[in-house]
């Protein structure tokens, strides 16, 4: 039986099996595209945006525009292009680094990144239906209300609602996988940091994921069934809003940087031949990180006029985030120094997002200090700030991970001569952007504005900024063209580890085989693969016989409950709609009916999945080595 | 405070700070202060640049030593020595910063402090708090409070997209706010639509305004000047033009300015408890005949019903009680007749979302009317 379910599989579309798959490498493979295809668009935004800014008074954009294009660009970042982008190497990393053959639970896993999806384009359709939300991607209420904002805010809402679902539920099955499925040896202590990052970064989502749940289902209430939780004259709060916002918010920006520290701890070590200096330092920095990040979210709102007792708590809690994140820094220097370093891509990449984000640090810091944050909070010093952050340090991470994961991946390395191209245009276009909006914010430049007056001596830095944002642009599309010059050009990868790297993923064979591992490897240390290399025979020993592998069947569900949650979302959306073409109940109906349907199937059929036998895993374990 | 401006002059980072401030506009570069609370944002920035230079100083050697010293050389395919960590290195890099950071952290609570003082409301009663939070604008605080009885307190409303100055002797200005140098100004400020915040860099920080909530803040300007606001929170499509001016002038003429912008209050209270009966007093008081035209144009045509003129009319739109005085139309637009009658047939092309309706077919007869009668809306013209 077990043959005829798998030979069955192989009768299927490409498509198809695309559409049905739960195999967490191909889901990476989904993520990383979704992710890929959201920031060239959000990047394409930035551009519209530069533009805009490049001279005094310019009227390429009108400041509704512009409101709508900075909300996305934020929006669709954070939420749907940097998170997929994480999404994508954990997915495919982190089973393979703690020696498993899938995550825990490969359905939800396919689950997650479909709710993703299609709640990353109800957000995405908003432009076709009268204008994308436009209050920020901070949604401040009440700019944000009913009264005050179109049908925008209602997909920003709905749209993040249902993908914050799919991450949520992606969230949970990291921190099962990461706890119960590591290969024998594979304690918490000899995991490679970016499984703990990965870790640390599903358990912030838990937690933070849940207030922005119940923020935005309190503001769909506010906006379309009359609440009035945010409505001041009625007796709402204005401020409550942005409470819930930011104890997101700022832990938001930690799920996105500490796997980019876990990435850029990979990549370090990698290419400086050395094993990571204060391995238990980093880890305990890590969750150091991780509780703080749950501690500071007044700083967002210092100018919010809480009081001084408060903003001084806040702002002693968030310099302590500092101590951490600097033993961090000083780590990766040490694994450096003394090392043999290899200067590819990825470790151009690595190497330079320290430098980077300690310049990213200090201006946090700095920004810690109330009185002063008085004058940059809301400016475009901030905006330099976070995009130090944001991209000198998680796209700087991604662009490592990518660049370093790609054979074990795809089969084929990238264009190094391209590469080094890519990272040389993205680097210097993205000091020459944002360095100088450190200066723009001090000489009086806000953030959000869609243009500025002439003789405010904003004109040339401006200019320059844009010119930066270009040569980022620019930078991309050497990576773009890079991509598919190497799919046709670049030789495949034959041998498991190309990089002669250290941890458990590149002890697999070249392309990766369905199960992952044979055979579960056994691990005797920290950097198990490194350890076989010196000390063992250069292959993992094996913690169980050879024999046939149970896998779990694919399942078009997944994409069924995630297109009934869009149609319902879109009908939430048609409450709110003048002249909706159909009755809006009917809609959310057919939405209700297809997610719930599609569960109900899923819980009523039993689905025991296949068993590859062990003959067949002898011939493809033959073929690959 | 200015002793230590004096010492930082001949360090390269301040000197840096003072090529920068001539980057900026004069008068709204944070760069450049013009007032206490300014002076002192900027010269603990410096501070904290310092100490972060520091940091970045540290960082970027090991860094760059590393790169260069360590790379691999051409067919070295030994191993490096793999070193699991250091405990003395690591007490090193959590310790340092934790002094690095002391060292910003008081003035950060000293200043939180400080700027959040409230404003005294008569002789001695706030003086202390000011002075146990920061020593030397404490002392300031202190003689100021001798010397005047209560401070002055504006109350400050945000609106799409302009802002409204009400004064604690009844009257009421709009985007442009009026006070004098020398003395801290005290602010009241909350929103009436959406959420703004208000910024004059050279004068002092932010805080936001917001609806429902009263916010409080001060400003002291230390010379006469005309100083740029900003509101510094997205608040819709012309957010980036809600600009505002503080004029602050010399306390003696400012307290001209403020009799005689509430001298047309009280006429305006007694009018309106006369009722119609006064107001042909009131226009046998205008001498020039256009103006009593114009100012009928103003009422036929509903401006009054929004906007204020000499002490008369709500506050819906920005009182134009001094509209001759101002140096910019709704803020943006440069001063002239052409301009004037472009705004007022049709504001929204210049402020998108903004909130005074068009008057595209108002007759020129009535226009002209109303444009000169705007014009001669001055209460400088009459200090002078």
């Amino acid at each position: 039986m077990a043959t005829a379910t798998a030979s069955m599989n192989n009768n299927k579309s490409v498509l198809w099996d695309w559409l049905t798959t739960v195999d967490h490498k191909k889901l990476a493979v989904l993520y990383l595209i979704a992710g890929t295809l959201f920031f060239v668009k959000a990047g394409v935004m930035a551009l519209f945006m530069r533009i805009q800014l490049m001279s005094a008074e310019n009227d390429f954009l009108t400041g509704q525009t512009f409101n709508e294009f900075i909300t996305m660009h934020g929006t669709i970042m954070l939420f749907l292009a940097a998170t997929p982008l994480i999404f994508a190497f954990m997915n495919f990393v982190i089973p393979l680094q703690i020696g498993a053959r899938d995550v825990a639970f490969p359905f939800v896993n396919a689950l997650g990144f479909w709710i993703f999806f299609f709640g990353g384009l109800l957000v995405s359709v908003s432009w076709f239906f009268g204008g994308a939300p436009d209050a920020g991607w901070t949604a401040y209420v009440p700019l944000s209300s009913g009264e005050y904002a179109d049908l925008g805010l209602d997909f920003y809402v709905l749209g993040l609602q249902i993908s914050g679902i799919g991450t949520l539920v992606s969230a949970i099955n990291f921190i099962v996988t990461i706890i119960n499925m590591r290969a024998p040896g594979m304690t918490m202590m000899r995991m490679p940091l970016f499984c703990w990052t990965g870790l640390v970064t599903s358990i912030l989502i838990v937690f933070a994921f849940t207030p922005l749940a119940a923020g935005l289902a309190l503001l769909m209430l506010d906006r379309i069934f009359g609440g009035q939780f945010f409505v001041p004259d009625s007796g709402g709060n204005a401020v409550l809003w942005q409470h819930i916002f930011w104890i997101f918010g700022h832990p938001e920006v930690y799920i996105l940087v500490l796997p980019a520290f876990g990435i850029i701890s990979e990549v370090i070590p990698a290419f400086s031949k050395k094993r990571l200096f204060g391995y238990t330092a980093m880890v305990f920095a890590t969750l150091i990180i991780a509780f703080l990040s749950f501690m500071v979210w007044v700083h967002h709102m210092f100018t919010v006029g809480i009081g001084p007792i408060t903003n001084s708590v806040f702002a002693i809690a968030t310099m302590a985030i500092g101590i951490p994140t600097g033993i961090k820094i000083f780590n990766w220097l040490f694994t450096m120094w003394g090392g043999k370093l290899t200067f590819n891509t990825a470790m151009l990449c690595a190497s330079s997002f320290v430098p980077t984000f300690v310049l990213g640090g200090v201006t946090g810091v700095m920004l810690a200090m109330v009185p002063i944050d008085y004058l940059y909070h809301d400016t475009y010093f901030v905006v330099a700030h976070f995009h130090y952050i944001v991209v000198g340090g998680i796209v700087l991470g991604l662009l490592a991970g990518t660049y370093y994961w790609y054979p074990k991946m795809f089969g084929h390395k990238l264009n190094e001569k391209l590469g080094i191209l890519m990272f040389w245009l993205f680097y210097i276009g993205f000091h020459l952007t944002f360095f100088i909006q450190h200066i723009l914010g001090l000489i009086g430049m806000p953030r959000r504005v869609f243009t500025y007056l002439d003789g405010q001596g904003m004109e040339t830095m401006n200019l320059v900024s844009t010119i930066g944002a270009f040569l980022m642009g620019a930078g991309v599309v050497v990576l773009v063209i890079n991509i598919v010059y190497s799919a046709f050009t670049s030789e495949r990868v034959a041998v498991r580890d190309p990089w002669d790297a250290r941890t458990l993923e590149w002890s697999t064979t070249t392309p990766v085989p369905e199960y992952n591992f044979a055979q579960t490897p056994q691990v005797r240390s920290l950097d198990p693969w490194f350890y076989e290399k010196i000390h063992g025979d250069g292959l993992m020993k094996s913690a169980e016989p050879m024999d046939e592998i149970h896998m779990p069947n694919g399942s078009i569900l997944p994409f069924m409950i995630g297109l009934g949650l869009f149609i319902w979302g879109f009908g939430m959306i048609m409450l709110n709609m003048e002249n909706p073409i159909m009755p809006p109940a009917i809609v959310i109906g057919v939405g209700f009916v297809v997610t719930f349907g599609s569960m109900l199937v899923r819980s009523i059929k039993e689905d025991h999945g296949y068993h590859i036998p062990l003959d067949k895993v002898k011939k493809i374990e033959k073929e690959v080595s | 405070m200015k002793g230590r401006i004096g010492l930082w002059r001949f360090l390269p980072l301040s000197a840096m700070f003072f090529l920068l401030a001539g980057c900026g506009e004069d008068k709204l570069t944070a760069l450049d202060p013009y007032g206490p609370q300014a002076e002192w944002i900027l010269d603990n920035m410096i501070l904290s640049l310092y100490v972060m230079a520091l940091v970045i100083i540290v960082v970027f050697t090991l860094f760059f030593i590393a790169v260069i010293k360590f790379r691999k050389k051409e067919g070295d395919e030994e191993i490096p020595k793999q070193v699991e960590g250091s405990k003395t290195l690591e007490l090193t890099w959590t310790i340092i910063p934790v002094f690095l950071l002391a060292i910003l952290a008081v003035p950060t609570i000293a200043g939180t402090y400080n700027m959040a003082e409230e404003a005294p409301e008569a002789a001695g009663s706030s003086g202390e708090e000011g002075e146990s939070a920061e020593g030397e604008d404490g002392e300031e605080n202190g003689e100021e409070v001798e010397e005047e009885d209560a401070a002055i307190v504006i109350d400050v409303t945000g609106h799409q997209f302009w802002w409204q100055f009400d004064y604690p002797e009844g009257f009421s200005a709009g985007n442009e706010v009026y006070i004098p140098t020398g003395e801290k100004v005290w602010f009241n400020l909350t929103a009436s639509d959406v959420i703004h915040s208000f910024w004059v860099p050279a004068l002092g920080g932010k805080i936001d305004t917001i609806p429902g909530v009263e916010n409080s803040m001060w400003l002291e300007a230390n010379e006469p000047g005309v100083y740029k606001g900003k509101c510094a929170e997205l608040c819709g499509p012309s957010h980036a033009l809600m600009d505002f001016k503080v004029v602050a002038m010399e306390p003696d003429e400012y307290e001209v300015w403020a009799k005689e912008m509430s001298g047309e209050q009280e006429s305006s209270a007694e009018e309106s408890e006369g009722g119609g009966a006064t107001e042909e007093s009131q226009e046998e008081d205008t001498q020039d005949s256009t103006m009593s035209d114009g100012r009928q144009a103003f009422e036929d045509q509903g401006c009054i019903g929004c906007h204020a003129v000499e002490g008369q009319g709500t506050g819906q739109g920005p009182s134009l009680s001094n509209f001759a005085d101002r140096e910019k139309i709704a803020n943006v637009i440069d001063v002239s007749d052409e301009n004037l009658e472009a705004w007022i047939r049709d504001p929204e092309s210049f402020k998108q979302g903004n909130n005074m309706p068009a008057f595209p077919d108002m007759n020129d007869e009535d226009m002209d009317a109303i444009i000169d009668y705007l014009n001669s809306l001055s209460v400088e013209d009459e200090l002078e």
